[in-house]
């Protein structure tokens, strides 16, 4: 076991590894057998509707929730079987914005995006300062340092949460329903600043969304989630010409198509058997 | 019936439960205190500054008032109680005791449970509901360490401050009252008052405000991280949490009393 | 750490290299401002650097701006693409004075 974790990312390219990931909440089983990777310097959107598990499967990602069993291997290293000191250096590596920003309301914009600067590094505060500025400038929100985050729009929230999850260089960057809640043109420029990202700083990048446009515009490869499974992992070519007729449906806006039994739909309705 | 005991058996699982993530809590922020500077992950003194400006500096004028009111109260009542036996000059002893030993504690505890208990578990529950939660962690902080234990710090420094306060507001409110019905100055008052009192009826007080302390970080803390169900969650578990810690306190204290008192 | 340094004309030239990252740039930063608070023109030559993270450029920007309040020269030399890139990110190739070569700058 030791050795699993010791071991680091040299033979693959591979800088996050799911194996036969399997997760229940309480006795229901939420991701099934779940296996894909994502090669370095991609961006890998993970689609599917509400349901599918998606946003689940990124809380297993981020490590905020430890799976029944499988594994997930962020650059090269297991975390389901990280202590708590292994998993602090990880976190260095990954920046995760989440989808309604997750800005801390006690704090300004800028205070945000330092906090894990402060945290994480001894650097002098006119550096941490700068480089604050600098991701804040990336995104557009130069000048905008001093507000609370109550006072900004649900666009410039995203944007400066994006900020502060890119303020440390990281290598894995996570974003949760980029487009959720926004105007077409704000979710277009984010999708923008998301690939200006990737071109600069060589970021492997991981995008939870059920906004097709959003991920066609923006992926190299998708992975399409449907009630805890994977449809298809594949390029955005493959996913549109897929004949899968689950993913047709998801493509083409379909209301799923459930077979119904007669006996047990009569007893759902009545709460009775025969 | 079954219905009934399997209500109950759930009940009672869920509270041991319950008592069982307290307890953790409990250790964890300990444990946070004492080896958060070797792992990197210092407990902050500007956050208990802050945290205790909250909790304790802007309560002064409520806890003077209140804990004068109750002085004058038992003034009232003590006079009231003793006159048929022409011992009113006793009520300062009366006075002195329940107020260091009961009052000024337990209604600081209340207030502070009102006033800050609930902003705990309403501040806490909302940042779990808004994700804060889940950002803080992956940024590496450690929520306990950042914001349970700078709150645990503060406030068993405040409530036994807030308690000393009582103490004298108490003591001055009896003075007032009963210096202008037995024609007594207050400085005489004072005087039988503290030739009464020994430190032992101050530090039974004292006690019993750390327990109250501690009582009032846990219960906020511990409802709030277990919020669920968006601002109706969050308004379920500040109103769980004030009238959780009102009653642990007011019970705790009966239990204190009882073996302080032997 | 300590990164080389030379003369060249009236510049002083400070070599930067390998990755300058979290750990390095603290240093990188503090040889940058001792040579212009010593009143000297710096050259940052940064054909060697492999990589260069946000807290490096940070530390050439507050070097950068020290230098115009001192009226002294500063400028940036063989910046790799990768490192124009990063500077790009955040409109800098714009701002920072860059040069392909330090004899482009004598």
């Amino acid at each position: 076991m030791k050795n699993s974790t010791m071991q680091t990312a040299t033979v693959s390219e591979d800088v996050i590894q799911v194996e036969n990931l399997v997760t229940y909440y309480g006795e229901r089983k939420i991701l099934d057998d779940i296996n894909f990777s994502v090669r370095k310097g991609e961006i890998m959107v993970i689609m599917g509707g509400s349901g599918s598990g998606k946003s689940t499967l990124l809380r297993y990602l981020l490590g905020l929730n430890m799976p029944t069993s499988g594994s997930i291997r962020l650059l090269g290293k297991d975390i389901t079987r990280m202590n708590a000191r292994e998993m602090h250096d990880m976190r260095k590596n990954m920046g995760v914005a989440f989808q309604g920003g997750a800005l801390f309301g006690s704090m300004t914009v800028g205070e945000n995006v330092q906090l894990p600067l402060c945290e994480h590094t001894r650097l002098d505060k006119n550096t941490m300062r700068i480089m604050s500025r600098m991701k804040l400038e990336v995104v557009n929100l130069a000048g905008f340092e001093d507000l609370m985050p109550s006072e900004l729009s649900g666009g410039m929230i995203k944007r400066a949460a994006l900020a502060r999850a890119v303020v440390m260089d990281p290598r894995l960057l996570f974003f949760d329903e980029p487009s959720a809640g926004l105007d077409p043109v704000a979710s277009a420029e984010l999708d923008e600043l998301i690939l200006r990202l990737r071109a600069a700083m060589n970021m492997t990048i991981v995008v939870v969304t059920h906004e097709l446009e959003s991920a066609f515009k923006i992926a190299d490869r998708i992975t399409v989630l449907d009630n805890g499974e994977i449809l298809l992992c594949g390029t955005v070519e493959e996913v549109r010409n897929s004949t899968n007729e689950r993913i047709q449906n998801l493509l083409n806006r379909r209301p799923r198509d459930e077979t119904l039994d007669v006996d047990e739909y009569l007893k759902r309705l009545t709460g009775r058997d025969i | 019936m079954k219905k009934l005991v399997e209500s109950i058996g759930r009940r009672t699982s869920h509270s041991i439960e319950e008592l069982g993530y307290v307890s953790v809590l409990l250790v964890d922020t300990l444990v946070w205190l004492v080896l958060g500077k070797s792992r990197q992950q210092p407990v902050r003194t500007a956050h208990i500054f802050h945290e205790a400006l909250h909790i304790g500096v802007y309560a002064v004028p409520i806890v003077v008032v209140l804990c004068l009111s109750v002085g004058m109260m038992l003034a009232m009542q003590g006079l009231e109680t003793l006159k048929p036996y022409g011992a009113q000059s006793q009520v300062v002893v009366g006075i002195a005791l329940s107020v260091t030993r009961e009052f000024a504690a337990l209604i600081v505890g209340i207030l502070v449970a009102g006033r800050s208990g609930s902003a705990i578990a309403a501040r806490i529950g909302t940042m779990k509901e808004s994700q804060e939660i889940d950002a803080l962690r992956v940024i590496g902080i450690t929520p306990v360490r950042y914001l349970v234990a700078p709150l645990l710090v503060a406030m068993m420094l405040m409530v036994p401050s807030l308690t000393i306060l009582g103490d004298l507001a108490g003591l001055l409110g009896g003075a007032i009252y009963t210096a202008y019905e037995l024609n007594m100055s207050i400085a005489t008052y004072f005087d039988r008052s503290f030739a009464v009192l020994d430190m032992y009826d101050i530090f039974q007080g004292l006690i019993k405000s750390l327990v109250f302390a501690v009582i009032i970080v846990l219960v906020g803390v511990s409802n709030g991280f277990q919020v669920q169900g968006g601002a109706e969650g969050v308004g379920r578990a500040t109103t769980r949490s004030v009238v959780l810690s009102i009653s642990l306190i007011v019970v705790a204290d009966m239990i204190f009393t009882f073996f302080l008192t032997r | 750490m300590k990164y080389p340094v030379k003369r060249e004309g009236k510049f002083t030239v400070l070599l930067l290299n390998g990755e300058i990252d979290l750990n390095c740039s603290p240093d990188a930063r503090k040889q940058i401002l001792k040579y212009l608070n010593n009143n000297e023109n710096l050259l940052v030559d940064m054909s060697a650097v492999e990589y260069i993270d946000s807290s490096g450029v940070a530390s050439l920007v507050e070097g950068f701006q020290l230098s115009r309040g001192l009226k002294l020269d500063f400028a940036l030399v063989g910046v790799s693409r990768p490192a124009m890139q990063v500077l790009q990110l955040a409109k800098l190739d714009k701002i920072f004075p860059i040069f392909e070569s330090i004899t482009d700058c004598l």
